[in-house]
């Protein structure tokens, strides 16, 4: 009996150590903020979700140093799935964030004094995918169907081009975060982002071939033809801290420098932003990954007025947008016009001046695509 | 005697083990045979035709994409995450990451426990403390945890002071605490108020005060109404943990990988499960955690049903 007890309390403390010694790693884990020098100023940047090629310029700012030669600490925090960037952002925990115009608007509609400071996203990556055969070539093929929408946000461009249509007697259905749904057949059609869920589409193997899915198999509708597309990944500053902190004002200028250098080396090689992020922690397939690198690319470059810089006719049409589109609840983004403060080129600007003074190409004219062969299952 | 007693235990520990083999086999079995006989696109009733998404979903699809095989499941856990040179093969990031998801449900489970015992001891000693705090202990249990995990992650990043600054893990730890304290507030107060009243009234002839009571008496006497609450705790700590990961965007855990490989339920159907066999096998082994402490703490529980 005795041993026995011995027994146990030994592998009780084994237990014990090993537990322990997974809160260590746990704790180093995000405990990134200590690693720079002394004199780096810590900033802390929120993403909108987990650690992929979507934010692979970031990953790359600060895997090839840009911004600590600027002088900035920068710890990239990923999103999760209550993880509101703006609203974080608003309530002061982190210093600067990644959002959606729209979802941003509402925000600072409810109260959250914040202003985009560089558009660094110029085009919209959301499609709504249907069957090839199911004849959706248009919103307004959408009547009497069921429609896909992930909600949260994400379906404003989707209700945008609905109401322009004139579309009626459709059933929004919540969506998941695959595409089983579409596959299935439980809809007619699924929301995705051209540089996630569809490449999910091309990833999956068609069980009547035993090859993979193509993209003759499917029909897409891309809100930027369509013309309801709104604008997607900026960086978000407080408006407040803008105005009074001339430090900060400062550091938002470096910080969209240096993303600005990490998005340009995404531009000329995705299979760095790719491997970037995969180091970081990203467990998504490889040439998924590359895919995503590749489509983020092409929503950003060629670049208007160079990358970051907010167009103001893009930026009143997606206000305008979010003043007339109601969602299947009744609900609309925001009811009267964002204040002054919710954008400012002043800070990008000043990035990409002292960029253009350094002989960076900021606009990326001679950009083009690679061509990126999904694997199955995305490996 | 002696030299018996030994081997018999340790022939009922091998049949224990390989009765466990077994469920889990059989586990498996179930599932494959499901899988074989059941319809491919799972039992619809009452599906219109032509009407997409029509109808109520009596059996779940057997197609490969809902249901991989279980060999599937294992081929892939053995391969490599990514193909990324030097990738880990899936299975030992799965078990890396529910060691992290262990410490801190450990974490979780230790505050949740020193809480939920202390607020026993203070109900215990108060008869107007119970009746103010158990409703409480009782109302807070009713609160959404999809509600709370945003909140505390927003209160706890307030909290600096000097070197200290909130981590993420903090507020899972918090969560995890958060459901693991409410059986142990509840199964200790009612352990230390088990003794009968001709037991207390022996330690009052003994002139024995208040904390003499408690450590002779009402400690000893609470332990098989504990070890049940510990048990509860550990479980709701696990499903506190990997619940508050997927929530408030804490890195490294089961959780955060569970949502993370839910993307390649449609093109990858065999990994998402990994993570998820990941997080079972972190019930199981916080489980077996309690029950060594269960063992550790047996003699008084012998001592308590003998008496």
């Amino acid at each position: 009996m005795k041993r026995n007890r011995i027994a146990a309390f030994a592998a009780a403390a084994t237990a014990t150590a090993l537990v322990l010694a997974g809160c260590s790693s746990g704790g180093t884990d995000t405990d990134a903020t200590d690693g720079g020098g002394d004199d780096l100023t810590p900033v802390t940047l929120q993403l909108q979700w987990l650690t992929q090629a979507q934010f692979g310029g970031y990953y790359l700012a600060k895997a090839n140093g840009y911004w600590e030669d600027l002088g900035l600490d920068v710890e990239i925090i990923p999103g999760a799935v209550d993880i509101v960037p703006q609203d974080v952002l608003a309530s002061g925990d982190v210093d600067f964030a990644v959002a959606w115009v729209p979802k941003a608007l509402a925000s600072i509609e409810a109260g959250a004094n914040i202003t985009n400071i560089a558009q660094i996203f110029e085009r919209s990556g959301t499609l709504q995918v249907s069957w090839a055969d199911s004849g959706i070539t248009s919103p307004a093929d959408l009547s009497d169907k069921q429609v896909g929408s992930w909600g949260f946000g994400n379906e404003w461009e989707l209700f945008a081009g609905l109401t322009e249509a004139n579309a009626s007697g459709y059933t929004i259905v919540q969506q998941n975060f695959d595409m089983n749904a579409l596959l299935n057949h439980e809809i007619d059609a699924a929301q995705a982002m051209t540089y996630n869920e569809y490449a999910q589409l091309l990833e999956a193997t068609n069980p009547e071939t035993g090859e993979l899915y193509q993209p003759e198999d499917f029909s897409v509708i891309d809100w930027n033809e369509v013309g309801t597309s709104m604008l997607q990944d900026a960086i978000w500053a407080n408006a407040e801290r803008l105005a009074s902190d001339e430090e900060y004002a400062d550091t938002a200028v470096k910080l969209i420098q240096g993303a600005i250098l990490g998005w340009i080396d995404q531009r000329d090689d995705p299979q760095a932003a790719a491997d970037a992020v995969t180091a970081a922690g990203s467990t998504l397939g490889t040439s998924h990954q590359l895919w995503m690198a590749n489509e983020i690319n092409k929503l950003i470059w060629p670049s208007t007025d160079g990358i970051g810089h907010i167009n103001e006719i893009a930026w009143d049409a997606t206000v305008e947008m979010a003043l007339d589109t109601k969602n299947q609840d009744g609900a609309q983004v925001i009811t009267t016009d964002p204040p002054d403060t919710a954008y400012t080129n002043e800070y990008v600007d000043k990035a990409l001046d002292n960029l253009e003074s350094d002989g960076v190409d900021i606009l990326g004219t001679e950009y083009e695509p690679i061509d990126v062969t999904l694997q199955e299952g995305g490996n | 005697m002696t030299t018996t007693a030994p081997a018999t235990r340790r022939a009922r520990r091998w049949r224990a083990v390989l009765w466990g083999v077994l469920g889990l086999v059989a586990l498996a079995a179930v599932w494959e045979l499901y899988k074989l006989v059941g319809p491919a696109d799972g039992w619809l009733i009452g599906a219109q035709e032509g009407v997409t998404g029509s109808g109520i979903r009596l059996l779940p699809r057997t197609s490969d994409q809902a249901m991989p095989h279980t060999w599937e499941m294992l081929a892939r856990a053995a391969s490599p995450v990514t193909r990324a040179p030097g990738a880990l093969p899936l299975g030992v990031v799965v078990l890396l990451a529910a060691l992290v998801s262990l410490g801190v449900a450990a974490l979780g489970w230790l505050v949740g426990v020193t809480v939920g015992f202390a607020l026993a001891l203070l109900m215990l000693g108060f008869r107007i403390a119970e009746r103010a705090v158990l409703p409480f202990v009782i109302l807070s249990q009713t609160v959404p945890l999809i509600a709370l995990a945003p909140l505390i992650r927003n209160w706890g990043s307030r909290l600096s002071f000097g070197d200290f600054s909130w981590q993420s893990w903090m507020s899972v730890v918090i969560i995890a605490s958060y459901l693991a304290f409410f059986p142990v507030a509840v199964g200790a107060l009612r352990g230390l108020q088990s003794p009968e009243a001709a037991h207390l009234d022996l330690m009052r002839s003994y002139s024995a005060g208040w904390w003499t009571t408690l450590v002779r008496l009402r400690l000893p006497a609470s332990v098989p109404f504990l070890i049940p609450a510990l048990r509860l705790a550990a479980a709701n700590a696990v499903v506190g943990t990997v619940v508050a990961e997927i929530s408030v965007g804490f890195s490294g855990g089961i959780g955060r990988l569970i949502l993370e490989t839910a993307v390649a339920a449609s093109s990858d159907p065999a990994k998402p499960w990994s993570p998820i066999l990941g997080a079972v096998l972190l019930g199981l082994v916080a489980a077996g955690f309690v029950a060594l402490l269960a063992a550790f703490l047996s003699p008084f529980r012998r001592q308590e049903t003998l008496a």
